[in-house]
């Protein structure tokens, strides 16, 4: 009768050792895709392609040259021929037979992703806010119906939204346009932030307006003075959502963009090098890429469960 | 304090409500209802995205036959319903086994649940991409580690087209078994633990308490995790449009890739804006049924 | 009251500051449009002559080939104003031609003496005509390409190889003149172990997203003697595409894949063609004339390693054509200008810095002159190919008839799925349906 009493809510040390490595071998096969990709894109192209794959290569910065600039073959008697390198950028390039064209469109494109994401960021939590506010605190007819509406939005399969889309976009010349991707993805993040807005709205108690309009303010003063600063966890962290999915988004960028307003997800996959996938550049340009999106996932740890389910569950 | 306390001054409640909520809906009916219309419209007619100058003619109900009687739409719809059931199978027995771990609370349990998580945020696209250079049969480090476990000789992962579907199915899972495991486990932890100790009380094994208590009060979060996978993987494109571009064959090509195929690579918007409506008709009920099981959810 | 002077201050730096960018706008500038590959490298350095007489600045948007032909349909469906000037696929014509996309050129062509009897005619048919054969100009021929074939001089020149493979089938290890001979070779050095690699046969054409597969079955396809459609009766099929030549050169590819490839050679295209060949990995690829200049300069295989031949032989001698035509995009805001580009790169003088710098130039002034075979190793093969090329459609609807190839083919050659009698009667009726919807069939 001296059992230790076990249960799923006071687990045995051993059960917790157990339960703790399964989850870290899980956790370190999970991570070592991760982990490959930063890898390689300090390594040399043959280093890339080396079979059995080499765990310890020599670094090089051949992927990040290679990502940043366009290069052209040159024979081994045309390089001979040519004044020494400038810096240790026109080195690496020559030490592959090559010469320096000029940059390359990655740092357009990885600009005109901050740019769009942040743009239609912007917009989206401000309209958001607002809207879900209203939702929150006043009898909007019909709200549940409205706010079923605004979900539904995202149900369409991207490509079928971008159909009638493109059409709209050739009538007005948006195509290809920054501020045709900004409101497209305003429009597609609207949903996300009014859902988890409202979620984090509900959760401040009106008591807080209510005593300041009884003290004299009207209610978008109490707004703007006693609510939004209580929510700005809230839109902080809607924020970031709706900057991930801008980021991350892939089929309207490669369907309604061409040279002006390429966004980076589209362009990664075309990193050729010269005759082949330059494994390390690619490597290189994906690193970047994700680097920003693995730091706020970090900084969002205790909100992604409620930031994947549009706010209808929080922990 | 009655909910709708009138200020002396400045905009009424009323007035403040229209203001804050209509620029929303004005956005999401320029850039969701109209399109869904003219897409409505479209479907009925044989409109070519690439001649525009062409001559316009309604075609009633042609494109919806077409693509009800389309083999090549039926294969696709065919493979995206494998897609599903394998990904989400592995996703809700893996997900589900790694919530039940996690909530044993060890030391480091939540750095390591944050390191799980990782994948999930990632870009489906530049996902494909790179695991095409994992997936290489030469030198990517996929066929090493398998091989460590065992002598599988040389196969290809991405180009055989009996493995090409669970090349997907992989790298799917990779992504989003943190979701599943992230949803179950609040699950897990929304269990009241009087009814365990009731159990104990009532000398209950192991077993039983977890089919008597824990698999009934998680199952709600497991049909809404199926649901919103389903929904997710339904739509899914960027992934596979990178790593296998429905191929070899088409024995990957997932419904949104077909609808890609045929709006943007043979311009036939008629035919395609059916085969839209019909996806977005499926994607609906599906929703509506989540919502349904979303509220008896959160009742709890 | 001292706010008229700040506002007037202000006034006159917007007004600076817009009559500056204006200013900057109207330095002149082109853009150009093409495929991300080798010999865009080499038009960015010729095209500094242009720069430099007439002061014009070129920009370029190169997009590499398995996402080109998508982004810049797009690009011109939409009536995007990115490109200046499009140095566009050849199949594109019919469809740039119908929906007003390309700038019709004869009256350009004539008022400054450009003469279309100046280009090899095959170019001038494929790239620049529509309906195809007549005298409407879209394009001026601007690169010349075929598919053909490298092969590792250097293994081949190896002696032990030689005796072994002259005892095995009676005659030299030398580049191939019939198909069945490229088999042997193929099957030859499969799974062969040379310098400590195992080595393969070829590097063949299998990519399934946009053109791949197609490029590289026509090849065994048009040898055995196969016709698209009836020559009497246009877009009649039955019996043309599906018929035995079809079949048989078809059958002819898959057995090629299947014995000669290497592993995981099942999405491959121009890239990872280039890609096998460079690491040591196969004996022999096929890949677009374009890459020779290129593959010729390669570190690893160029020079004497590597040489060239063109597509061999089976009931007649045929290469599929490749090769691209420069246009002047409709919606252009600078049409003029763009001409300018045209009249100076169709120059006899410019053709053979285009041709020196690795461009493949079309005009007859560069390739009939005395000692042309001779100014590369890959000279002579690209005049021969030249001579054999047969082209894909040019229809308005070629995207989804290739498509409609593209599926079927690879759903046979790579999935292995049924005969190739199967596979070609399914395309017979993919294309005839496009066909009826287009209207050229009842």
């Amino acid at each position: 009768m001296n059992r230790p009493i076990h249960s799923p809510m006071d687990p045995s040390p051993r059960s917790r050792l157990i339960a703790a490595v399964l989850v870290i071998t899980y956790a370190v096969l999970s991570l070592i895709p991760l982990a490959w990709i930063f890898m390689t894109s300090v390594r040399t192209p043959e280093d890339a392609i080396a079979y059995p794959p080499k765990v310890i290569a020599a670094p090089s910065a051949v992927g990040f040259v290679n990502l940043f600039t366009t290069r052209s073959r040159v024979s081994a008697d045309e390089l001979a021929a040519l004044p020494p390198p400038a810096n240790w950028v026109e080195r690496t390039v020559r030490e592959q037979q090559m010469i320096l064209s000029g940059p390359s469109r990655f740092m357009d494109r990885y600009t005109n992703s901050l740019v769009i994401g942040f743009g239609s960021t912007i917009l989206s939590i401000i309209l958001g806010t607002l809207a879900a506010y209203a939702f929150s605190r006043f009898r909007v007819p019909g709200k549940d119906d409205w706010l079923f509406f605004i979900l539904s939005t995202r149900m369409m399969p991207p490509i079928a939204v971008a159909i009638p889309v493109y059409l709209m976009f050739r009538e007005l010349g948006l195509n290809d346009t920054h501020t045709g991707l900004i409101l497209l993805y305003t429009v597609v993040n609207l949903s996300l932030s009014v859902w988890l807005l409202k979620g984090f709205m509900d959760e401040i108690p009106r008591e807080y307006e209510e005593a300041a309009m009884v003290d004299g303010y009207t209610r978008w003063q109490a707004f703007v003075k006693v609510v939004l600063p209580q929510a700005a966890t809230g839109i902080a962290t809607t924020a970031i959502f709706c900057l991930i999915f801008a980021w991350n988004e892939y089929a309207f960028a490669l369907l309604l963009t061409s040279g002006n307003a390429q966004t980076a997800p589209p362009f990664i996959p075309t990193i050729i090098g010269e005759g082949g996938l330059d494994w390390p550049a690619m490597a290189a340009g994906t690193t970047l890429f994700l680097l920003p999106v693995l730091f706020f996932t970090v900084l969002l740890r205790k909100h992604l469960l409620r930031g994947v389910t549009f706010g209808a569950i929080r922990k | 304090m009655s909910p709708t306390v009138h200020p002396q001054q400045g905009l009424s409640d009323k007035a403040l409500a229209w203001i804050f909520v209509t620029p929303t809906i004005l956005l999401l009916l320029a850039f969701n209802i109209f399109p869904l219309i003219w897409t409505i419209y479209l479907s009925f007619t044989n409109y070519r995205a690439n001649r525009p100058g062409a001559e316009v003619v309604s075609v009633g109900i042609d494109n919806y036959q077409r693509v009800l009687n389309s083999e090549a739409i039926w294969e696709s719809m065919r493979a995206t319903a494998g897609f599903l059931c394998a990904s989400i199978t592995l996703q809700i027995l893996l997900g589900f086994g790694l919530a039940l771990l996690l909530n044993r609370k060890f030391r480091s349990h939540s750095f390591w649940s944050t390191a799980i998580l990782l994948p999930m945020m990632l870009a489906p696209a530049v996902v494909g991409t790179f695991w095409k250079y994992f997936f290489e049969p030469q030198y990517g480090i996929f066929n090493y580690i398998v091989n460590f476990f065992g002598d599988f000789g040389s196969f290809t992962m991405l180009g055989d087209t009996a493995l090409a579907p669970w090349a997907i199915v992989l790298v799917d899972t990779w992504m989003w078994t943190p979701y599943v495991m992230l949803l179950l486990l609040a699950g897990l932890r929304s269990i009241p633990p009087y009814l365990y100790e009731a159990a104990e009380i009532d000398r209950a094994s192991e077993w039983t308490k977890f089919w008597r208590i824990t698999l009934p009060m998680v199952l709600p979060f497991i049909v809404l995790a199926v649901l919103f996978r389903a929904i997710e993987n339904f739509k899914m494109f960027d992934l596979v449009d990178q790593l296998t571009n429905g191929g070899p064959g088409s024995v990957t090509e997932l419904a949104s890739i077909t609808l890609k195929r045929e709006a943007f690579e043979k311009w036939r918007t008629g035919f395609s804006s059916a085969l839209a409506i019909i996806m977005f008709v499926a994607i609906y009920g599906m929703s509506l049924v989540t919502v349904r099981f979303l509220e008896r959810v959160k009742q709890r | 009251m001292n706010l008229k002077p700040k506002l007037l201050a202000a006034v006159a730096a917007v007004a600076m500051g817009m009559s500056a960018s204006s200013a900057f706008a109207q330095q002149k500038q082109l853009t150009l449009c093409w495929a991300a590959w080798d010999p865009a490298n080499a038009l960015v350095e010729l095209s500094k002559d242009f720069t430099a007489k007439s002061g014009v600045q070129m920009k370029f948007e190169f997009v590499p080939w398995p996402n080109f032909a998508q982004r810049m349909l797009n690009e011109l469906n939409s009536k995007g104003k990115l490109c200046d000037l499009m140095i566009g696929d050849s199949q594109w014509i019919g469809s740039a031609a119908t929906e007003g996309h390309y700038v019709k050129l004869n009256d350009f062509f004539d008022k400054n003496n450009i003469k279309m009897a100046d280009f090899m005619p095959a170019t001038v048919e494929g790239y620049t005509t529509w309906p195809k054969g007549t005298k409407n100009y879209y394009a001026l021929p601007a690169m010349g390409d075929a598919v053909a074939w490298t092969y590792r001089k250097d293994w081949f020149a190896r002696a032990d190889l030689q005796q072994e493979f002259k005892a095995k089938h009676g005659r030299d290890l030398a580049p191939p003149k019939t198909w069945d001979e490229l088999k042997q070779i193929g099957q030859f050095f499969q799974g062969r172990t040379i310098d400590g690699k195992k080595v393969y046969g070829a590097a063949l054409y299998t990519e399934r997203g946009s053109e791949g597969i197609t490029m590289g079955v026509t090849n065994t396809m048009y040898a055995n003697g196969m016709r698209y459609d009836n020559p009497a009766k246009p877009y009649d099929l039955k019996g043309y595409i599906n018929g035995p030549e079809a079949v048989a050169g078809l059958r002819f590819y898959k057995e090629l894949f299947d014995c000669c490839t290497p592993p995981g050679h099942t999405n491959a295209y121009m890239t990872e063609n280039l890609d096998a060949y460079k690491s040591g990995q196969v004996a022999m690829q096929m890949n677009f004339i374009a890459f020779f200049p290129g593959i010729n300069k390669d570190p690893a295989v160029g020079g004497e390693k590597t040489g060239f031949f063109p597509m061999p032989t089976a009931k007649i001698a045929a290469a599929q054509l490749g090769g691209q035509g420069i246009s002047v995009v409709n919606y252009s805001a600078k049409k003029d200008l763009a001409l300018e580009y045209i009249k100076w790169f169709a120059q006899p003088a410019i053709q053979q810095k285009w041709w020196d710098a690795g461009g493949a130039s079309a005009h007859k002034a560069v390739l009939d002159k005395p000692g042309f075979e001779k100014s590369a190793a890959y000279a002579p093969v690209y005049l021969d190919s030249m001579k054999i090329v047969k082209d894909f459609w040019q229809e308005p609807s070629y995207a989804q008839l290739l498509l409609a190839m593209q599926k079927r083919t690879h759903d046979y050659v790579i999935a292995g799925k049924g005969t190739p009698q199967e596979a070609l009667n399914a395309l017979e009726k993919d294309w005839t349906e496009i066909f009826k919807e287009d209207g050229k069939v009842k």
